[in-house]
C-alpha cells in the first residue's frame, strides 16, 4: 500500500520546551490511525504541523509524496481537517458555508458535491438554516461536509464526536468507515474515545511528552499490555512511561 | 493567484454582510451621523471665521475623506477579526489560499463595505449642506485613491499584529487610526503643528492629502506635487505592510498563534 502520509523525525520546539520531539510515522492509503495520548503529548501540534500551521523546528513531512514545505498549497488542496474547537461562520447558512469552502477549495461541480454530501451526511433540510442555530450534532455534520467537500486525500480528525450524543456518534463513525472504504482515503483521528479508536483504526500511536511511547494495533498492544481493553492499555502507558521503555 | 479562491473569500463576506440588516445599517450609520455633524460644524466656522469663507465645504469635504479612510482601514480590520470571532481562523489557514489571494479579497471586500458607507453620506451633503464633494474634480479621484490604500495599509500592518501576537492585539486595532489623525492634519494646514510634529506629518502620505483637497477648495489650484508624494509614502508604506504581513504569518507558524486564535 502507499503511504499517503509520511513523517520523518519531526521535532516542535517552543523556545526551550520540545513539544515534538522527533517522531515518525507513516499512514497508509485507505487506513485509519489513531493518534493517542494525554492532553499536552503533542497530538495538536503534531496535527498542526501537518496542516502546515506550524513549522517543525526540524524533520520533513511528505503527503501523497510531496515536501509539505515546498507544496504547501497543492497538499492543502488534498487534504482537509475537522475539530470541535473551530467553527464554519455561524451567520451564514449552511449551504453558503458549503458553497464559499468549494470556492476556496476549487470545487468543480459544486451543486453536485453538496448534494452528495448533504444526502451521504442528512443534511439536505439543514441547506438553509443558519450554521450557528444548529445543534451540536447537526454542527458536527456539517462540518464533516466542509472537511469532504474537496474530496480530501487525506482526512485530519480531532476529536470527531466529542460532545455527540450515542446515536450521532455512532452515526458519524459508520459514515466514516464507509467513506473510506469507498475513497480509500487515509485517515489520522486523535480522539480519547477509545470504543471509536478500537472500532475505526487500523492501528494507533501512542504519545506522551511529545514522544510515541508504544504503536501497534489495538489488538496486539491489548495482548502486550495484559489488559481488557484500549482504554485500559491508555491508562497504563499514560501513567507510567518507563515500565515500557 | 486564482480568483476562483478570491471570489470565494469575498462571497464569505458578501454573504455575512446581506444576510444582517444591523451590519448594513452599521455600515451606514456611522458615516451619515459623522458627516451630519461636521456639516453643522463646518456651517458654524464658515459663518465665523474669514478663513473658510471662500470654501464653505472644506471641513466637511475633509470630514469625509478621513471618515473614507477610516472605514477602510477599520473595514479591513473587522474582516480579519470576524475571522477570529468566528473561531474560522484555522478552517480559512487551512484552505489552499495563497497570502496573496487573502490579501486581495479583503482589500476588494473592504472597499466595497467603504463604499457602502461612504455613497449614503456624500448624497446627504448636498441636499442637507449645499456641498459636493465632487467640486474637488477629478483629483478627487486621486485623493481617494491615495486614502485608499493607506487604509488598507493600515488594516495590513494591523492584521500583521493579530497574525503574531494574537486576539490580544485587537485594541490596538481600534485605536491606530485615533494615534495618526493629529499628524494627518485632517483639518487644520500643517503649520499648526509644533515643527518637530511637522516633521512626522511630511512622513505620512496624509498631510500630502488634505493639504491638497484645502488647495483645491480654498486656492482653486491645484499642486500636482502633493499627490505625487502621497503616492510615493503610500507606496512605501505599502510595500512595508506587505512584508510585514509576510513575515508575521511565517512568525505566526513558528510560534503556533495560527492553531490558538480565537482561543
Amino acid at each position: 500500500m502507499k503511504n499517503l502520509i509520511e513523517v520523518k523525525n519531526i521535532k516542535k520546539n517552543y523556545g526551550k520546551k520540545q513539544a515534538v520531539k522527533g517522531i515518525s510515522f507513516n499512514v497508509e492509503e485507505d487506513e485509519i490511525l489513531g493518534l493517542l495520548g494525554p492532553n499536552g503529548s503533542g497530538k495538536t501540534t503534531t496535527i498542526g504541523m501537518l496542516l502546515g500551521l506550524l513549522k517543525p523546528t526540524s524533520g520533513q513531512i511528505f503527503i501523497n509524496n510531496l515536501k509539505l514545505e515546498e507544496n504547501r498549497i497543492e497538499i492543502l488542496e488534498m487534504i482537509n481537517f475537522i475539530s470541535p474547537y473551530i467553527e464554519l461562520p455561524k451567520k451564514l447558512t449552511v449551504k453558503q458555508n458549503l458553497y464559499v469552502y468549494s470556492k476556496l477549495y476549487k470545487v468543480k461541480n459544486i451543486k453536485e458535491r453538496i448534494e452528495y454530501l448533504s444526502e451521504k451526511l442528512r443534511i439536505g433540510e439543514l441547506l438553509n438554516s443558519i450554521t450557528g442555530e444548529l445543534s451540536s450534532g447537526q454542527k458536527n455534520r456539517v462540518s464533516l461536509a466542509k472537511a469532504l467537500v474537496n474530496e480530501p486525500k487525506v482526512l485530519l480528525l480531532d476529536e470527531p464526536t466529542a460532545s455527540l450524543d450515542p446515536e450521532v456518534g455512532d452515526f458519524v463513525r459508520t459514515f466514516l468507515e464507509e467513506y473510506k472504504k469507498e475513497k480509500k482515503i487515509s485517515i489520522l483521528l486523535a480522539s480519547h474515545n477509545m470504543n471509536e479508536v478500537t472500532r475505526l483504526c487500523k492501528s494507533v500511536l501512542m504519545m506522551k511528552n511529545g514522544e510515541i511511547i508504544d504503536q501497534g494495533k489495538p489488538e496486539d498492544l491489548i495482548t502486550k499490555h495484559g489488559r481488557a481493553n484500549l482504554e485500559e492499555v491508555f491508562l497504563k502507558l499514560s501513567r507510567s512511561k518507563s515500565e515500557f521503555n | 493567484m486564482s480568483l476562483t479562491r478570491i471570489y470565494g473569500l469575498f462571497l464569505r463576506h458578501f454573504y455575512l454582510i446581506t444576510r444582517s440588516f444591523p451590519r448594513i445599517l452599521d455600515l451606514v450609520y456611522w458615516p451619515s451621523i459623522q458627516i451630519t455633524l461636521w456639516g453643522f460644524i463646518s456651517n458654524f466656522f464658515a459663518t465665523h471665521t474669514t478663513y473658510y469663507n471662500n470654501a464653505v465645504g472644506v471641513i466637511l469635504t475633509c470630514a469625509i475623506l478621513y471618515d473614507f479612510l477610516f472605514r477602510t482601514s477599520i473595514g479591513f480590520n473587522m474582516l480579519f477579526l470576524e475571522e477570529i470571532w468566528s473561531r474560522n481562523f484555522t478552517n480559512l489557514f487551512i484552505a489552499p489560499m495563497r497570502i496573496g489571494e487573502i490579501l486581495t479579497s479583503l482589500v476588494i471586500t473592504a472597499l466595497i463595505r467603504s463604499l457602502i458607507g461612504l455613497v449614503p453620506a456624500i448624497l446627504l451633503t448636498s441636499p442637507l449642506f449645499g456641498i459636493s464633494i465632487l467640486d474637488l474634480g477629478i483629483f478627487l479621484f486621486f485623493l481617494f485613491l491615495s486614502l485608499y490604500i493607506f487604509g488598507i495599509t493600515l488594516g495590513i500592518l494591523v492584521s500583521s499584529g493579530l497574525l503574531r501576537f494574537g486576539p490580544s492585539f485587537e485594541n490596538i486595532a481600534w485605536s491606530t487610526m485615533f494615534l495618526l489623525a493629529p499628524f494627518g492634519c485632517i483639518y487644520y494646514p500643517i503649520e499648526t503643528l509644533p515643527e518637530i510634529f511637522q516633521k512626522i506629518a511630511y512622513a505620512l502620505p496624509l498631510v500630502y492629502i488634505f493639504e491638497e483637497a484645502r488647495n483645491i477648495l480654498i486656492n482653486q489650484t491645484v499642486n500636482i506635487e502633493n499627490v505625487y508624494y502621497a503616492f510615493i509614502w503610500n507606496a512605501f508604506y505599502f510595500s512595508l505592510s506587505i512584508a510585514l504581513f509576510y513575515y508575521s504569518f511565517n512568525a505566526a507558524k513558528n510560534k503556533g498563534t495560527l492553531i490558538n486564535m480565537g482561543e
